[in-house]
């Protein structure tokens, strides 16, 4: 009984703790932006405008669930909720504190990064299926983009896993007890968190959404509650992407004095709100742009990262 | 065995939650199709064409550099792991690798394959092929 009970405690508890974040991410992220940006943000529904993110939900869960005529109806429906489900799902393996994770996989960075690399489909197909071409433009950019991006985050996590020698992120943050990898893997860490941006396609990388040239780009024809999947999933990816960093680069749990999953929190609030420093203060680059950063720049780095960090842990070796 | 059993039901839960979340709200809202609400949008412009168009061949490259490049990284994963087992040997297998793969990255620079915009179909990289930063 206790073998289902307690996976079953630990699973309602990391999906509602990760949902009610995602959910209060949106309202943190619109006060900080008001605040960076010398305005209010949104300030009227509940003390200081906490309950926003209740009355949007209310008010999506009301909308009409409007299917445009000409799309492809199944895929249509079912692209919103393969990004939302591989995103959450990532989240099985990411250590909260020691031992606190719904699955303490021996590939948990393989199962994240598989996880995260199917969130393309959901844009792909999303675009494609609504048979719209501000769609079809920004899924394609998506895509383009998503996929560059991949092979630099999936490189710099490379150096990591060399270090700690396990593909286990509960062993990973162990291994960064004397030292946090941020010191010795700093290529790796801007590598892997410009990735990770452009892997969430948050501004400056917001290319397959660019409002001023493609309206919405791939969530175009997306309205109600399947708009908001998209939109929550784009939420819970920064989280994902913050919690990730935290546990690859920054200690994870590891401090002192407070208890461990508190550490783990303050950290990944940290990591989000810099998110939310970058989108207040960066313009957004062109497409060549996005790209030559990415090939020209990023997979050197990444490459020569990990062929240094190779050679010094070879020496360590002797 | 518990940790497969929590990811399974992990994804279960996950899948549930999404499916119901989408299904459960056809019980409030409403359903009142129409005509104009039903085109195409274009910014209120009539639509021209297909909705699905043929794009741009260049998203193909792009494609491709990254199979290449993707299944470098699955070869280097495993490769990772047991790096401490055999140093030695695997520092020289890497070396010899990202090497190999080098000339590859190297020829797919020098034709540019890696810029966004080409001056010429067949990727002939001459010296008067600039990008538009070069120009400035």
């Amino acid at each position: 009984m206790n073998a289902i009970l307690g996976p079953l405690i630990t699973i309602v508890c990391v999906l509602g703790a990760v949902l009610t974040l995602a959910a209060l991410l949106i309202w943190v992220e619109r006060r900080l932006l008001g605040l960076w940006q010398d305005r209010y943000g949104p300030n009227r529904v509940g003390p200081f405008g906490l309950l926003q993110s209740v009355a949007d939900m209310v008010k999506i869960f009301f909308k009409e669930d409007w299917l445009p005529p000409l799309a492809d109806r199944a895929v249509f429906i079912i692209a919103p909720g393969i990004v939302m489900a591989v995103t959450l799902l990532s989240f099985a393996v990411v250590p909260w504190g020691p031992g606190l994770a719904v699955a303490d996989l021996n590939v948990g960075l393989l199962f994240v990064l598989a996880m995260s690399s199917l969130s393309v489909y959901s844009v792909a197909l999303g675009g494609w299926a609504s048979n719209n071409k501000y769609s079809l433009l920004g899924s394609l950019r998506a895509v383009g983009q998503m996929i560059s991006y991949e092979v630099f985050m999936g490189l710099s996590l490379l150096g990591v896993v060399l270090q700690a020698g396990s593909f286990n992120l509960s062993d990973i943050v162990e291994a960064q007890r004397g030292l946090w990898f941020c010191l010795p893997q700093c290529v790796g860490l801007g590598v892997f968190f410009v990735a990770a941006l452009a892997e969430t396609k948050r501004i400056p990388f917001d290319l397959p959404e660019g409002e001023n040239e493609l309206v919405a780009g791939f969530h175009t024809e997306y309205s109600g509650f399947k708009f908001a999947m998209f939109f929550v999933a784009e939420y819970i990816g920064v989280t994902l992407v913050s919690a990730l960093t935290v546990v690859m680069f920054l200690g994870g749990w590891l401090g002192p004095w407070l208890h461990p999953v508190a550490w783990f929190a303050i950290k990944t609030l940290a990591v989000i709100a810099f998110i939310v420093l970058i989108r207040a203060s960066l313009p957004r680059p062109r497409y060549d742009q996005l790209l030559a950063l990415g090939w020209k720049l990023l997979l050197p780095l990444a490459l020569a990262n990990l062929l240094v960090t190779g050679a010094i842990v070879l020496a360590q070796g002797e | 065995m518990t940790d497969v059993l929590g990811i399974v039901m992990f994804v279960v839960g996950g899948v549930l939650f999404v499916l119901v979340s989408l299904t459960v709200g056809r019980l409030f809202r409403p359903r009142r199709p129409g005509q104009l609400k039903g085109e195409i949008y274009e910014c209120g412009e009539p639509t021209v064409g297909k909705g699905q168009v043929q794009f741009d061949l260049r998203f193909y490259v792009v494609a491709m550099l990254f199979v290449i490049f993707d299944v470098e990284i699955a070869l280097l994963y495993p490769w990772a792991q047991v790096f401490r087992q055999f140093p030695k040997a695997a520092f020289w297998d890497l070396a010899f690798f990202v090497g190999l793969l080098l000339v590859g990255y190297a020829f797919a620079w020098r034709y540019g394959y890696l810029d966004w915009t080409r001056p010429r179909a067949g990727g002939q990289a001459d010296d008067d092929a600039q990008t538009p930063e070069q120009e400035r």
